[in-house]
Parts: C-alpha cells; sequence; structure tokens
C-alpha cells in the first residue's frame, strides 16, 4: 500500500518536471515566461500552504504575511545593507521560522475559527509593519529589489546566459530556475508527506483527538508543519521579490492570503500537483481574462463558484476520481 | 575599389527599399498607446477618471483623422493597484502587444514597479501618478506629468510666507500620501528657510477624531497656522474638528482634498480653507490672459458632456499624458522609440489642464510649483486666491 503511494507520488514529481522542462519548447515570448516564472514562485509556497491546510487540516489566513517579509528581508538587506541573496533569503527564513513558531504554540492550541483569525490577525499585523515603516521598507509605495546574486554570478531577467552551450535570455534562465525551485519544493513536500511526521499530521487531520489517544503529539505536529510552510513562503517570496525587482506591501495583503488559499482549494487539498493547477490557474486566469475588460472580475468570480459547486474536492481530485470511475466502468464492461 | 561602391551603393538601395516599404506598412498600422491603470480598488478613483479620458480622447483623435495619419490604438488593462499586476501588464505591453509608447500608471507604486522593464526595453513612458521619485532622480525613459507632493508643499509654503505665518503646525495621514506628504514639506520647510514646522502629527487612515492632535497644536508655542496633509475622508474630519474646537489659525489643506467631494463631507468648517489646485476646479474664475483658461475649459466641458460625471484633476493628468505623447509623435515624425524620446524630452510650454510643461533632459516632469492654485473655500465653492 505505502509502496504503491510513494509511486504514484513519484510519478506526480516526474510528470511535473517533465511539464517545467517541456514548456519552453512551446513558448518563447519573454512575458510568457515572466508570468511561468512567477507562478512556479507562488505555486511554491502554495505547495508549502497545502502542507498545513490540505495534511495537517489548519487554515492559515496570514500566510501573505510570511511571503512579504520573506520578500521585504531578502530586499532590505541586499539592496541598504549589501548582503548577497542566499544568506539574505536564509537568515530571512530563519527569521520567518522563529516568528512562525513563537505565534504558532499559542495560536495553535486554537481550533477551526479561532486559529484562521488568529492567523489573519498575524498577517495584518505584518501588512501594517511593512505599510508604516516607511524608512526601511518604502511604504505603500514599495521598494525596489536588486537582482538575485549567488556567489556573485548575477541572475536577472535582463541578462544573458549560456547554459549547457546554448545562449539563454534571462527570462528563461530565471524561468528554468523557478522550475527547479518549485520541482525541489514538491520533492520535500512530499518526502515529508511520506514520513512519520507526515502520517501523524493526517492522523491529526482525520481526527484531533483520536491522534492524540494514539499517542501523537499533536500540538508538536502542528506547530511544525505551521513553521515548516511558513519557511516554504519565507523563501518563494525573497525569490519573487528578486525576480520582480519592485514588492509593495500588497505582497503580504490580505487578498494575498485569500488568493494563495483559494488555489490550494480549488486545486484540490492535500494534493501536491493540484494545488500548483490550482496556482497556475488562478495566476492565469486573470491575464487570459484581461481582454473582457469590466466583465473580468465577474467572470472571474462565475468561474471559481462554479468549480466549486461542481468540483467541491477540487481540480485534480476530482479529475482523478472521474477517470478511475470510467475506467472501473470499462473494466467492469470487460468482465 | 568600384566593387566597394557597387556594394555600398546595392546596401544604401536596400537600406531605401526596406525603409519605403518600412514606412508602406506604417502607413496602414494603427500607432499602439499601450496602458495600465487602477480602474477597480482601492485607488480606482483615479483609474477610472483617467481610463475614460483616454477612452474619449483616442476616440476623438482618430475622428479627426489621427496622428501622423495614422489612427491610434488604446491597449489598456487594469492593475487594480496591485504593483505585482502593474509589472505584468506593463510586461505584456511591451513584449506581447508591442505598444508604441505607454501612458499610465495610476499610482507610484504601479508605477515604479513598471519602471525597469520600461528603462530596460527602451520605451518612452509617461506616468500619471504622483511622487518625486518617479523623476528624481530622472530616469531615460520615464516622464510623468502630475505636480509632485514636494511642489505642493513648496506652493503651499509660499503662500504661508507671503501672508506672514511663519510657525506651522502640521498634520498629516499615515497613508503613502499623507506621510509622503509629510516628509516633502519637512524637507521643503528647511530647503526655504524663514519657516519652521514647530509640531508634527499624525492620525491613522481609519481614525474617527482627531481632536487630541489639533489640540496639541494649538497648544503648540507660537503656532500661526495649520496644514494637513492627507486623502480620503481623514482631512474632512479633520476640517470638522478644526472648526469644533474654534481654532482661529489660518487653515491649509493639501492638493489630495482638491475636488467638490471633499466640499461635500466638509460642509460648512471647510469656510475660509485653503489649498493648492489644478486650475480645473475653477475654469470660470481663471483671467483671460491665462493660457490655460481655453484648455481646462474645454476638456471639463467635453468630459462632462461625455460621461455625464464631474470632472476629476486625476482624468487630467491622463488628459495631458496623452497630449504630451502625441505631441512628441509629431515631433518625431514616427514612432521610432528613441526618437519620441528625444523629443518627449524637448517639449517646451505644452499647455495642458495641469500646467505649462517645459521639459528638459534634468527634468522629466516639466511643471513648476506656480502651476499649482492657491483657491480658498468661500460660500461653499471654490475662490481662485492666485
Amino acid at each position: 500500500m505505502m509502496a504503491q503511494f510513494s509511486q504514484f507520488r513519484l510519478k506526480g514529481l516526474v510528470f511535473l518536471a517533465i511539464v517545467v522542462f517541456a514548456l519552453p519548447l512551446f513558448i518563447s515570448n519573454p512575458f510568457h515566461y515572466s508570468l511561468a516564472t512567477q507562478i512556479a514562485l507562488i505555486a511554491g509556497a502554495v505547495v508549502g500552504l497545502n502542507l498545513l491546510v490540505g495534511f495537517a487540516g489548519q487554515i492559515s489566513l496570514g500566510h501573505a504575511g510570511f511571503f512579504g517579509i520573506g520578500a521585504y528581508f531578502s530586499g532590505i538587506m541586499t539592496s541598504n545593507y549589501g548582503w548577497s541573496a542566499i544568506p539574505a533569503l536564509i537568515v530571512g527564513a530563519v527569521g520567518v521560522a522563529v516568528i512562525a513558531w513563537v505565534v504558532g504554540r499559542p495560536i495553535l492550541r486554537l481550533k477551526g475559527h479561532y486559529l484562521s483569525m488568529a492567523t489573519l490577525a498575524v498577517g495584518f499585523i505584518i501588512a501594517i509593519i511593512l505599510n508604516n515603516e516607511r524608512e526601511l521598507t518604502g511604504g505603500p509605495d514599495g521598494m525596489p529589489v536588486p537582482s538575485f546574486d549567488v556567489f556573485g554570478w548575477e541572475l536577472s531577467v535582463f541578462g544573458q546566459y549560456s547554459l549547457f552551450g546554448m545562449e539563454i535570455s534571462g527570462d528563461l534562465a530565471w524561468y528554468l530556475f523557478a522550475g527547479v525551485v518549485l520541482l525541489a519544493a514538491v520533492w520535500l513536500a512530499q518526502n515529508l508527506i511520506d514520513s512519520p511526521i507526515g502520517r501523524a499530521l493526517r492522523s491529526v487531520h482525520g481526527s484531533e483527538v483520536a491522534a492524540s489517544v494514539v499517542g501523537v503529539n499533536t500540538a508538536k505536529y502542528k506547530s511544525l508543519v505551521f513553521v515548516i510552510s511558513a519557511v516554504y513562503a519565507s523563501v518563494m517570496g525573497a525569490l519573487y521579490g528578486h525576480f520582480q525587482g519592485f514588492i509593495t506591501p500588497s505582497v503580504a495583503s490580505f487578498d494575498f492570503s485569500i488568493l494563495l488559499i483559494t488555489m490550494v482549494v480549488l486545486g484540490g487539498m492535500g494534493s501536491t500537483i493540484g494545488v500548483i493547477i490550482g496556482a497556475v490557474v488562478l495566476e492565469l486566469l486573470p491575464q487570459l481574462l484581461a481582454d473582457f475588460q469590466e466583465m473580468e472580475m465577474v467572470l472571474f468570480g462565475l468561474i471559481l463558484m462554479l468549480t466549486m459547486i461542481f468540483m467541491p474536492k477540487g481540480l485534480l481530485p476530482t479529475a482523478a476520481n472521474f477517470l478511475a470511475k470510467r475506467r472501473a466502468k470499462s473494466a467492469g464492461g470487460d468482465a | 575599389m568600384f566593387k566597394k561602391i557597387t556594394r555600398r551603393a546595392s546596401k544604401v538601395a536596400a537600406i531605401a527599399a526596406a525603409g519605403l516599404l518600412a514606412m508602406n506598412v506604417q502607413a496602414a498600422d494603427p500607432i499602439r498607446i499601450g496602458s495600465f491603470l487602477s480602474v477597480t480598488g482601492p485607488a480606482s478613483f483615479l483609474g477610472d477618471p483617467e481610463l475614460k479620458t483616454l477612452e474619449m480622447y483616442v476616440e476623438k483623435i482618430n475622428k479627426e483623422g489621427g496622428v501622423l495619419g495614422r489612427q491610434l490604438e488604446l491597449i489598456h488593462y487594469d492593475d487594480a493597484g496591485n504593483a505585482s499586476k502593474a509589472r505584468n501588464f506593463a510586461s505584456r505591453l511591451i513584449r506581447s502587444d508591442r505598444v508604441d509608447i505607454i501612458v499610465g500608471g495610476s499610482t507610484t507604486g504601479a508605477t515604479m514597479a513598471a519602471v525597469p522593464m520600461v528603462e530596460q526595453a527602451g520605451i518612452p513612458f509617461i506616468s500619471l501618478a504622483g511622487a518625486v521619485v518617479i523623476t528624481n532622480p530622472v530616469k531615460k525613459w520615464v516622464f510623468k506629468t502630475p505636480q509632485t507632493d514636494r511642489m505642493a508643499a513648496e506652493r503651499v509654503l509660499m503662500d504661508m510666507r507671503e501672508r506672514g505665518l511663519n510657525k506651522v503646525g502640521l498634520i498629516s495621514g499615515t497613508g503613502g500620501f499623507g506621510s509622503s506628504g509629510r516628509e516633502q514639506t519637512l524637507a521643503a520647510a528647511k530647503a526655504m528657510g524663514g519657516i519652521e514646522i514647530v509640531a508634527d502629527e499624525t492620525y491613522g487612515g481609519s481614525d474617527t477624531d482627531m481632536t487630541a492632535q489639533l489640540t496639541n497644536i494649538r497648544g503648540t508655542d507660537g503656532v500661526q497656522t495649520v496644514l494637513n496633509f492627507g486623502f480620503g475622508q481623514g482631512p474632512a474630519i479633520v476640517t470638522r474638528n478644526y472648526a469644533q474646537l474654534g481654532v482661529e489659525l489660518p487653515f491649509y489643506q493639501s492638493h489630495g482634498v482638491a475636488s467638490d467631494g471633499f466640499l461635500e463631507l466638509a460642509g460648512n468648517s471647510a469656510e475660509g480653507l485653503r489649498l493648492p489646485a489644478s486650475p480645473l476646479l475653477v475654469p470660470e474664475s481663471l483671467p483671460e490672459s491665462d493660457p490655460q483658461k481655453p484648455v481646462v475649459e474645454a476638456y471639463k466641458s467635453e468630459y462632462e458632456a461625455r460621461w455625464n460625471t464631474k470632472v476629476s484633476t486625476f482624468g487630467a493628468y491622463a488628459y495631458d499624458g496623452l497630449m504630451l505623447a502625441v505631441e512628441a509623435i509629431e515631433k518625431a515624425g514616427s514612432t521610432d522609440k528613441a526618437a519620441v524620446r528625444d523629443a518627449l524630452e524637448n517639449i517646451k510650454g505644452h499647455v495642458g489642464v495641469t500646467g505649462t510643461f517645459n521639459m528638459t533632459p534634468d527634468d522629466h516632469n516639466g511643471l513648476q510649483a506656480n502651476s499649482f492654485r492657491i483657491l480658498e473655500v468661500r460660500d461653499g465653492g471654490w475662490k481662485l486666491i492666485d
């Protein structure tokens, strides 16, 4: 059973890798690369959030706050204090881990609505701080972020790079980098899910009481996964900031928190590949609907509503279910 | 030798032919004007009149035969006041839609998010957002039409000094507009000299009572006048509290509330206060000698006739942006990006609704502080002072 499970997960990772690396064969427009890069980075944060929502069954309405801290910490340290991007990203992530652990311990004792309200408050506080500390963050008008650098080697969307003897544009280089980061994020998440921690988390999701009765330290696992998902958001936020080149407090806004949660729910809670599809759909839809001008918001809302009514389990699980049923039917017909 | 000449001649011929071909194609192609505006979301009060203005004037110009004999095509997106979206749409305009010039960026955040892309791609960009950072330091491809908050602060302080009011109590909102205005006021006071900020109070965006801050200011030694830098409902509350407290000192507001909506909110309490504003609020009081008068009057009547709503100063930024773009393209004689940029930079004496633009390589805004008019509220309406 378990072997089958892992095999299925491995298949997901391979499938994702094929999609990520095959995509450049079909697109050549730099704008599309830039969009794909953004989607990959946000999808990484969503994969982390899914660990908390889909596996541990806890809701966070403040995840954009952690994303924002990652983006701003890296942005401030690299532009004002001359740090290199990698240490800024790591220190930022450690800082976020500490914050998440400190606030997570008490608030994860809360259940249901109270927990989501507490995370909501944390997100709001972070957004307010980013808005008000003008000296550091540039306030509501935002701040520029230098390009991402690794040991003196700079990754800029405007650069030209050679990879395995091929000349590639900065946009493509960023896309490939973001794709690899996303694959690593998925690989880590899937390993975590298949570990004892993952099983403990699923038991918490199933029934917290039952889990604690059989000896699972629910508080410990809940705060652990909260910290992990916050670190995911922070790392992706830092990369996102460097990629965008300019950030405003909207990266930490409540709206963005909701968008992240919606990606998880729409794609299919608990399905790593599913939530990535959720991120792709929710990032692409506004671009596709932009041509409808005034109708954009209405159509966007309508699509979300219909999806939730007819596919309450999310896009991927519903589709997988549908396929499985058909297969069962045709197998039955053969017999 | 002969070979060389023939080769060169054939090259010249080829280039000339290619040029002719390109010109033929161009004559048929519309000029593509790209725009990303905050039409929805918290900054929709900026983006909505801006989009309406762009739409109606692109239509009008096309009816009158277009620019350089080519029609204009407006390609616009709604960034909803979100900087990441603004960057995406700027990228889409430049790389996917391949526009010739961009007129847009309702907020400073949206503008600044698009700037790196614009600079890299080398495409002329006229921003409609306020803050100083957009054009200072000067960026090669970036221009803007609204006056900066620094100019508003200078204009107010100039008026105060003329009235002999040298000790100013400042109260400002903590939002983007208020806090940037506060910084610029402090800096302007220091730079101008002879005028001093003696009290410096702030209030939050959702505060409903500012009597405490105003009482503090009133209690400050030697304070002669009060300036409120803020946006939205905050300044209206400050104005009401000011009247309720019966403060006798001359009162100033910023250009952030220079709209008829503010007069409705503040009611009688606004009587006697002064603020820097666009001449668009008082087109009929402008003297006949004012070169801006016909432009302002025409924009106001055309906008109100087309959309059946009150004209707004923010829409005027878009009007000026579009007209500057049109003049630059006409002067350049083509949509060659570098030529249009050079033409933009050398526009002199362009009379717009917001002011008279004199661009230079060091000044990509081209306006002076005196393009703001000082207005006073009298009998529930605006009265032009200076």
